[in-house]
């Protein structure tokens, strides 16, 4: 820019946006992988001049001057192009010639990312690092009166339940009279969350599903998997591996003309219903795909149109209460499998949460509660409900126990947990510790795009462009330019290996304190805290 | 850690039996303190196999306050036994005016009631007493119930037995539940010390109870009278058994099934696979966890013997017919019964329950794969 050239309010330099381009000339080849692989064209092949000062140290001699022009890569500062320091280029470039680096200070991009009055939406999770769950310790360790169990070798029964479970005195009665029981389910107590088909590319989801199924048919590892708000691929649900599978239902009911039609046809029964009534990125908000990532085949699982953005109502059309939201729809779920299958409401982490709780636990069908806490991702939200909305998970879960416990009902109906589980890497201990604050289960999304497929995404902003179908990755697009570069296979392999040392890590948690013939839920004495307000909120011991 | 001994007897015993077992078992026991559990008892109490018994702890303000108490409710003092100690008590042992047993006519009302209510009204008055004598610091209760005494007191099991007289006749029983204490907080709280007894049941544990807060909680919100103190992690065993039995109305075998139940796959092949998943699943959080040895015995005078999942504790049972031990060493059986046939000395392991019936005549050992014998 010239220095007499006008600006405009939103004109910025390089040194305004979060993420810089470091790009040496020296190692350079020039080979256009950066600027082809760049998500979103945040650098440009460029033209470059230069002037070349010659100085003579021979005396007498008049220095000389050359101008010339070299190639190189130059970053747009235009805010629709900013880099979102996905670090693609670097991924690709041979000579290691380019890397993002994030700015020194808070940038000033974020003040220009809503042209056209359009705010910013994006995908990914919060922008906050940290969280109550990684100081969280485990400090009941076997010593001396009880001896520490043996992680490796001895036997440790860690499952945990997904359905209503009546309390012993009528379970027993039903028996004997051969009574109706609510389905219960026996699984792994970490569940890979519902991430939906059309959110993640067709690949995520094929390893997914792969990855999910070998742990359940060679390793004997109950895993199951939500399939979040877009339906369920026609020949999965004529499959055995439907068993597996969570379905969910939410307030856009995508997919379900497909699901209804193929009940009669299905082999077996599903897992359970997940009702989707809220989320924890964005609670309160719909589900949203946006029209980037609304192809051909996503179209038709979805039974929509295709290029059309599908954003789902904040709330069910049948929700005039949510009593009757929740008996309507549980009702109607278990109806259409015959009372064979769990059906239970998922919530956004609230401060009305134990209100839904309380409707609930008089609902002699619901089959549990997931909570999703402030911490959870998605596929596409506004920035603002991303970062400011919703509830911490760890409290939010605990009342919640502690409400069923005070009523005797922490038994009947689990709970389960989730929204930034793992979001430091620390996946078994944030999972023990909400375990032991009372929850059934954990549900898990975000870590296993990390950690099975290498999702970017950070809680410092990076990439989270997950929203318009770019991902680098090929996690989150439907463009098969882009989620080629995804081996279903290996994403497989990647899903064991993250549920293999997982199991490992929680008896590793486990048998120091003395636990392997049951899951902990609720062993709240095992838990201490170095922050005192914590652990008075959280009812846990406070240790220094 | 603790050591157990009980023994059930044809032939009435003195509790002296026990303590001698568990003299010889006394390196694994550091003599902080000694709980006797009493039942089928002998002597006077023979003739009154209906009169509830307090048992207790009083000072003098104490015992006015449970006369007048007990007055009001009308029960009248049927039967006492005096246990007149030295004034110096041993070392350790704390000072106490008055070590109460004593058996009470019901009032005339309590004609009409039936046999349940009466059971529940005798949890409710100890729970009262304890609750008073909790207030004033005059009081500890153990029992109230027909055909049971108990004892509790700090210091060296034998020391305690010949201090408080236990060789005397008026406490000789056919069954016996002793316990040596390990002492693991070092303000010894009496109601902490085993064994425990509700409605019925007692039990003692030898061990650590690593699920014992879900546990606690469970219990102390199914809304049962008498679920609750908990002053130590093994009281919940003394009340997952009277749950199991009275109120879900299964076996002492089923009991095991209820705290360490099969995992998934062995019930999935089990005979009775679909009773024990939905057993598992319902009383779940009766699961218990870390080493722990039960030995219980039940109102029909059962006594039985369990293991934790991974049989983490010492037992060993063993006897003739007519009169059976459960120890937690052998010393401690061979103290108790030389005269057996040693070879048959059973130890039951991570998945059995042994049991001997209320007629004594032999140990039935029940393993966790079997069909269950309850009809159901
Ligand atoms: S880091 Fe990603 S967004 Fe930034 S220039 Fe490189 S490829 Fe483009
Ligand atoms: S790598 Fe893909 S899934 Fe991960 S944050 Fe980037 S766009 Fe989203």
């Amino acid at each position: 820019m010239l220095p007499d050239r006008p600006i405009t309010p939103t004109t910025l330099s390089v040194k305004d946006l979060p993420w810089q381009i470091h790009w040496d000339k020296d190692k350079c080849t020039l080979c256009g992988r950066c600027t082809a692989v760049c998500p979103v064209h945040a650098i440009e092949p460029a033209v470059f001049r230069k002037r070349m000062f010659n100085a003579s140290l021979t005396p007498g001699q008049a220095p000389t001057n050359v101008h010339q022009v070299y190639h190189g890569i130059r970053q747009r500062t235009d805010p629709a192009y900013a880099c979102v320091g996905c670090a693609s280029c670097t991924l690709v470039c041979p000579n290691d010639a380019i890397m993002p680096m994030r700015s020194d200070e808070s940038d000033k991009l974020r003040y220009h990312i809503n042209r056209g009055g359009q705010p910013r939406s994006r995908g990914g999770r919060r922008n906050a690092p940290g969280g109550i769950l990684d100081q969280i310790k485990f400090i009941r360790i076997s010593m001396l009166t009880d001896p520490a169990l043996d992680a490796g070798r001895h036997e440790f029964e860690l499952r945990t339940l997904l359905g209503r479970v009546l309390p012993p005195e009528e379970n027993m009665r039903r028996f004997r009279e051969k009574g109706w029981i609510p389905p219960v389910r026996e699984i792994y107590p970490l569940i890979i969350g519902g991430m939906s088909f059309g959110a993640l590319s067709p690949n995520m989801w094929e390893g997914l599903q792969l990855g999910v199924t070998y742990l359940n048919e060679e390793l004997g590892l109950p895993v199951r998997i939500c399939t979040g708000e877009g339906g369920c691929p026609p020949r999965l649900l004529r499959s055995r591996f439907l068993q597996y599978v969570i379905l969910q239902i939410a307030s856009g009911y995508f997919g379900w003309d497909e699901i209804i039609h193929a009940l009669p046809e299905m082999e077996v029964d599903p897992c359970a219903i997940e009702i989707k009534y809220g989320q924890g990125a964005k609670p309160g908000d719909g589900g949203l795909l946006m029209w980037y990532k609304v192809n051909k085949l996503i179209a038709a699982i979805r039974g929509v149109p295709e290029g059309v953005s599908l954003p789902s109502p904040p709330t069910h059309q049948t929700k005039y209460s949510i009593e009757e939201a929740v008996a309507k729809m549980i009702q109607s779920m278990s109806m259409a499998w015959g009372f064979r299958v769990p059906v239970y409401p998922k919530i956004s982490g609230t401060s009305t949460a134990l209100a839904v709780l309380n409707n609930l636990t008089r609902n002699p069908y619901a089959a549990g509660l997931a909570i999703d806490g402030e911490d959870g991702g998605t596929g596409a939200a506004y920035n603002v409900s991303m970062n400011h909305m919703g509830h911490p998970i760890a409290s939010n879960l605990r009342d919640a126990y502690l409400t069923l416990v005070k009523v005797g009902k922490q038994n009947e109906i689990p709970l389960f947990a989730g929204g930034g589980v793992g979001k430091n890497g620390n996946l078994a201990a944030n999972a023990a510790a909400l375990i032991m604050l009372g929850a059934s289960g954990v549900q898990i999304g975000k870590y296993v795009m990390q950690a099975a497929a290498g999702c970017l995404g950070s809680e410092n902003d990076r990439c989270n462009i997950c929203n318009i179908g770019l991902c680098p990755k090929g996690i989150t697009s439907q463009d098969p330019r882009l989620y080629r570069r995804l081996d279903v296979d290996m994403v497989a392999q990647r899903v064991v290996d993250l549920f293999l040392s997982f199991d490992v890590e929680l008896k590793k948690i486990v048998a120091p304190l003395g636990r392997s013939t049951a899951l902990p839920i609720g062993m709240s004495d095992a838990l201490g805290i170095g922050d005192a307000a914590a652990a008075e909120r959280l009812n846990i011991k406070y240790v220094v | 850690m603790c050591r157990l001994f009980a023994i059930t007897s044809e032939t009435p015993l003195s509790p002296m039996v026990a303590m001698e077992a568990m003299d010889v078992m006394r390196e694994g026991h550091d003599g902080s303190g000694v709980g006797l559990f009493l039942r089928d008892l002998s002597g006077p109490f023979e003739e009154m196999k209906d009169a509830p018994i307090l048992s207790g702890i009083f000072s003098e303000a104490g015992i006015k306050r449970l006369d007048r108490h007990m007055m009001d409710l009308g029960f009248m003092t049927k039967y006492r036994i005096s246990i007149k100690v030295p004034k110096v008590p041993p070392e350790g042992t704390p000072r106490r005016d008055l070590y109460l047993i004593r058996a009470y006519e019901y009032p005339e009302e309590w004609d009409i009631l039936s046999q349940a209510d009466k059971e529940d009204r005798l949890v409710q008055i100890r729970l009262e007493l304890r609750r008073m004598g909790e207030a004033e610091e005059d009081m500890i209760v153990f029992s109230f119930w027909p055909d049971v005494i108990m004892i509790k007191e700090i210091g060296d099991p034998m020391t305690i037995a010949r201090y408080l007289g236990f060789d005397r006749k008026e406490l000789h029983a056919r069954i016996i539940m002793a316990q040596g204490r390990q002492n693991t907080n070092y303000a010894i709280n009496l109601y902490a010390c085993h064994p425990f007894f509700l409605q019925g049941f007692a039990s003692m544990t030898n061990g650590e109870n690593t699920a014992f807060v879900p546990i606690r909680e469970y219990l102390s919100s199914r809304g049962v009278q008498g679920y609750g103190g908990y002053q130590s992690d093994s009281e919940v065993f003394t009340h997952i058994l009277h749950y199991t039995v009275r109120r879900l109305g299964l076996t002492v075998e089923t009991y095991k099934h209820v705290i360490t139940p099969l995992q998934d796959r062995t019930i999935e092949g089990h005979p009775d696979g679909a009773f024990l998943k939905q057993l598992k699943h319902s009383c779940r959080r009766l699961t218990i966890d870390g080493p722990n040895c039960v030995i219980g015995c039940l109102p029909d005078h059962t006594l039985f013997m369990v293991q934790d999942r991974k049989k983490l504790r010492p037992g060993v049972v063993g006897g003739k017919p007519g009169r059976w031990a459960f120890s937690s060493e052998i010393c401690g059986l061979d103290a108790a019964i030389p005269d057996r046939d040693k070879s048959r000395d059973f130890q039951p392991m991570h998945l059995d329950t042994t049991i001997v019936a209320p007629d004594r005549q032999e140990i039935d050992i029940c393993s966790q794969t079997a069909p269950l014998h309850q009809p159901r």
